[in-house]
């Protein structure tokens, strides 16, 4: 080999770098898309409700990631803690995956249903009021009126990256949002028909407009309850 | 050319400012387009008031004003990113510090310390030193006029939309990549003139060969490019606003993710600082490399097998399992090259180990080098599975990320910094020899408090997760945890104090340096911590 | 192709490109005839610095 293919010439230099370092991230990422076996065959996941993906949004710009994780590893001690262990498909309509990677505080894949609204709505504004230990802070701000001005717009950007939305989810994302917060409104059939298992209620407890914490308490509510473990199959081209 | 060309840039961008802030609803955005505008009005002021300067063109000279921002900002960040990562230690300890509100709580402060410490201190350290070596090293001067300056100052902007974005609730939800689609896009213009200006140079230059640092600086600046651009892929909700969403979901994104976070440390902070350590040890203690042609091994295993890690920060996760044995695998591998590395560092020294007793700046390269070799042993081991299963998610993981952060990438830029003032700015050392040794001692304390709790703190943690009583049950509640890691975390956070007053010490020395002031302790300095031509001829004329 | 195939597949691959480069590196760096270029190369930080020598023949 000569002495200055590299030594000598940096536009050499620069290509064999770039192809020595793109193979390992080919190898690695690509199969993930084309192997049908990557994301497991479930019965129930749905797209997030408009007030769900607010929930979400706010559990992204508050940072909640930075301490909990939504992936529970396939451990004895962690499926006995959180529940079965996460299946990929339960984040495939998440953009970004919120899996985490530290758990400060518990992991929150399988929280929805665990506790009452109350006990959120209380641990949100003061945790140590319900948990005498907790280190996590306080969200008393989250009582905000809740600005869903562009939710059309949010689901219909979810919809350009690959999440199922409907034209007719789209078409009443604001509505919808407004739905699931009043279980008198009109047109809830249609809303559960297009979110099934969607919890419908005041979230936050108040009878106030509608507030972040009714969307993120609605968003916590929901997580992990969408798939039906009775009808899931783990025998299949099983992947762990 | 290089004039108008500037300018033209400063008045698209401070046009695309003016759109923004008329057209957009956001006001977080508003801001940020205000700061663009405001940004790129200053920068054509510059540009016009400096139009004629000869000195910005003289290629007879090493362009180093720039390099000088470079590294003032990286002291500034350094305290900065240090200061928040200590405030959010002490919240960990005592929640009420939160204060519950938006901006201090730690959810929102916690990606403003990680990418303040890696991005701004750890990138601005980067330009300083990649700038400086690829000159010296190619013996020509910066390639561009305005370019440079450009980058070093554009680099700033990134870090200030970044960090006030973060405090306002704007981010992408992704670790180490949470700027917002725009941020990104600006990072991606830096970035790229980043690299022109470094490979312009490398092709300029009169030495016929390149030296192996700046293959290092090389593969750094590409291989980021490409991380940021492919983990980066979003798509804004509106092109006036600030929220995006990423075009990968669950599995897939967070394979990327891992990829792209994995290698931010295997390129961010190992690649670009392994050519500090290529370049700043032999010009210190003045000695060639140990071995040129070990340092060739080391780089091309190194960055092949870097980029296949990633996957190990998902094992037993949803991750399927042949993409876990490829991370673990290649993690195991990467223990050689780094280790070879470690080695080509260290035995730079033979011959001349009586320096690590007489220079504090030597001590200060190679303890670095010894953390990083420490680092590079226990992540390895932390990848197997059988031994993962027990760290991941505790602050285990903590302890490792800093004891290369702090041990590796903050005392090597330390080193770094205390070489490079006095010669930048024409002295004949460090203001005062006794205070680097102060701060060597203080942040390697400190060092040893944040590593040691953290393990503790991280296993004890991890076996209580998984501990059983005698019935067949759980032990312990998830509360019981948070409470046994009170007294680690309160050690943590005075280590972490420690690491934070050692990098006030070396601010004011810079300070000192910096001012002209008489150094302290000359007789003691070595000959190596002079800038070039001081020591022994006449005193040439100091770069602009 | 079925998933077994895949992880070995996968593996083989991976190993191979880097037994490759790995022996390619070795080569390039031990070659004999590379060290006196190599001997150049180590000493280029130890004589670079002053400004004067960007202007300085080489």
């Amino acid at each position: 080999m000569n002495h200055d293919v590299f030594e000598k010439n940096s536009i050499n230099l620069l290509v064999g770098i770039l192809i020595v370092v793109a193979i390992g991230g080919l190898v690695e990422i690509a199969p993930l898309y084309w192997l049908n076996s990557t994301i497991e065959k479930v019965k129930g996941m749905r797209p997030y409700t408009p007030l769900e993906l607010a929930g979400r949004d706010i559990y992204i710009r508050e940072g909640c990631y930075n301490c909990h994780s939504q992936m529970i590893r396939s451990l004895k001690d962690e499926v006995e803690r959180y529940g079965h262990y996460s299946l990929a498909a339960e984040s495939m309509y998440d953009h970004p995956f919120q899996w985490g990677s530290k758990r400060t505080g518990p992991d929150l894949a399988r929280v929805g249903g665990k506790y009452s609204d109350s006990w959120h709505v209380e641990h949100m504004k003061n945790p140590r009021a319900v948990v005498p230990e907790s280190i996590m802070p306080g969200y008393p701000f989250l009582s905000a009126k809740l600005d869903y001005s562009s939710i059309q717009g949010h689901l219909k950007t979810n919809r350009t990256v690959g999440v199922p939305y409907t034209d007719e989810m789209i078409a009443s994302a604001e509505a919808d949002l407004e739905i699931q917060v009043n279980p008198d409104a009109d047109g809830l059939e249609a809303f559960a028909k297009r979110y099934p298992k969607a919890q419908v209620r005041k979230f936050d407890q108040s009878s106030s407009d509608i507030t972040e914490l009714d969307a993120l308490v609605a968003y916590l509510q929901m997580l992990g309850t969408l798939v039906d473990f009775t009808k899931f199959d783990a025998t299949g081209p099983n992947l762990r | 050319m290089a004039n108008s060309l500037a300018l033209a840039g400063a008045a698209i961008c401070a046009a695309l400012g003016l759109v923004l802030i008329v057209a957009t609803e956001d006001k977080v955005m508003a801001f940020h387009a205000t700061l663009l505008l405001l940004s790129a009005l200053i920068a054509g002021w510059a540009v016009i008031r400096r139009r004629d300067d000869a000195d910005l063109r003289d290629q007879t000279k090493y362009f180093d004003g720039p390099i000088k921002v470079a590294t003032i900002a990286a002291v500034f960040w350094g305290i900065a990113g240090f200061l928040v990562g200590d405030v959010i230690a002490w919240q960990l300890a005592f929640p009420v510090l939160n204060f519950d509100l938006p901006w201090t709580n730690f959810g929102r402060l916690r990606p403003l310390h990680t990418s303040a410490v890696i991005f701004a201190f750890g990138g601005n350290v980067l330009l300083a030193t990649s700038f400086y070596c690829v000159q010296r090293t190619s013996r020509a001067r910066l390639a561009g006029v305005w370019s440079p300056w450009f980058v070093v100052w554009g680099f700033q902007l990134f870090v200030v939309l970044a960090a006030t974005g973060y405090l306002l609730g704007v981010t992408q939800g992704k670790e180490y990549a949470e700027p917002e689609w725009y941020v990104d896009i600006w990072l991606t213009i830096v970035w790229v003139a980043y690299l022109l200006v470094f490979l312009g140079t490398l092709m300029k230059r009169r030495e016929p060969h390149i030296y192996v640092a700046n293959w290092f600086f090389l593969a750094f600046i590409v291989t980021v490019a490409m991380l940021h651009l492919v983990n980066n892929m979003t798509l804004p909700v509106s092109w006036t606003g600030t929220r995006s969403y990423i075009i990968y979901s669950g599995v897939q994104d967070a394979m990327t993710q891992w990829w792209y976070g994995h290698n931010a440390v295997g390129f961010f902070l190992t690649a670009g600082f392994l050519g500090i350590m290529y370049y700043f040890i032999p010009k210190r203690v003045e000695r060639p490399v140990y071995s040129y042609r070990l340092s060739i091994v080391h780089f091309w295993s190194l960055i092949f097998l870097y980029i296949w890690a990633g996957p190990h920060h998902l094992h037993y996760t949803a991750l399927p399992d042949w993409a876990q044995t490829l991370g673990a695998t290649f993690s195991i591998m990467l223990w050689m090259p780094s280790w070879g590395g470690m080695i080509n560092g260290l035995m730079t020294l033979s011959g001349a180990w009586d320096r690590l007793r007489t220079d504090p700046v030597v001590r200060l390269l190679v303890v670095s080098v010894a953390f990083y070799g420490m680092s590079t042993f226990e992540g390895p081991l932390m990848s197997v599975k059988a031994v993962n299963s027990l760290s991941h998610y505790t602050d285990w993981t903590i302890g490792h990320v800093h004891s290369g952060a702090l041990g590796w990438v903050g005392m090597v830029s330390f080193g770094a910094i205390y070489c490079l003032v006095p010669w930048l700015w024409n002295r004949k050392g460090m203001y005062s020899l006794k205070l680097i040794e102060w701060h060597f001692w203080i942040a390697t304390i400190g060092i040893l408090l944040y590593i040691t709790s953290m393990w503790v703190g991280g296993i004890v943690q991890g076996l209580m997760w998984r501990a059983y009583d005698a019935l067949g049950f759980l032990q312990y509640s998830f509360a019981e945890t948070v409470e046994a890691l009170h007294i680690p975390y309160l050690i943590r956070a005075t280590g972490g104090l420690l690491f934070v007053i050692g990098s006030f010490i070396m601010a004011y020395n810079v300070w000192r340096t910096v001012r002209g002031d008489a150094l302290v302790d000359e007789e003691d300095q070595p000959s190596s911590a002079a800038a070039p031509g001081l020591d022994t001829g006449p005193q040439p004329v100091a770069a602009e | 192709m079925d998933y077994q195939t895949v992880t070995l597949l996968s593996q083989y691959t991976a190993l191979a490109l880097f037994i490759g480069l790995f022996v390619a590196v070795l080569i390039y760096a031990l070659r004999p005839s590379n060290r006196k270029y190599f001997d150049h190369a180590a000493k280029i930080p130890l004589e670079d610095d002053p400004d004067e020598h960007i202007s300085r023949k080489i």
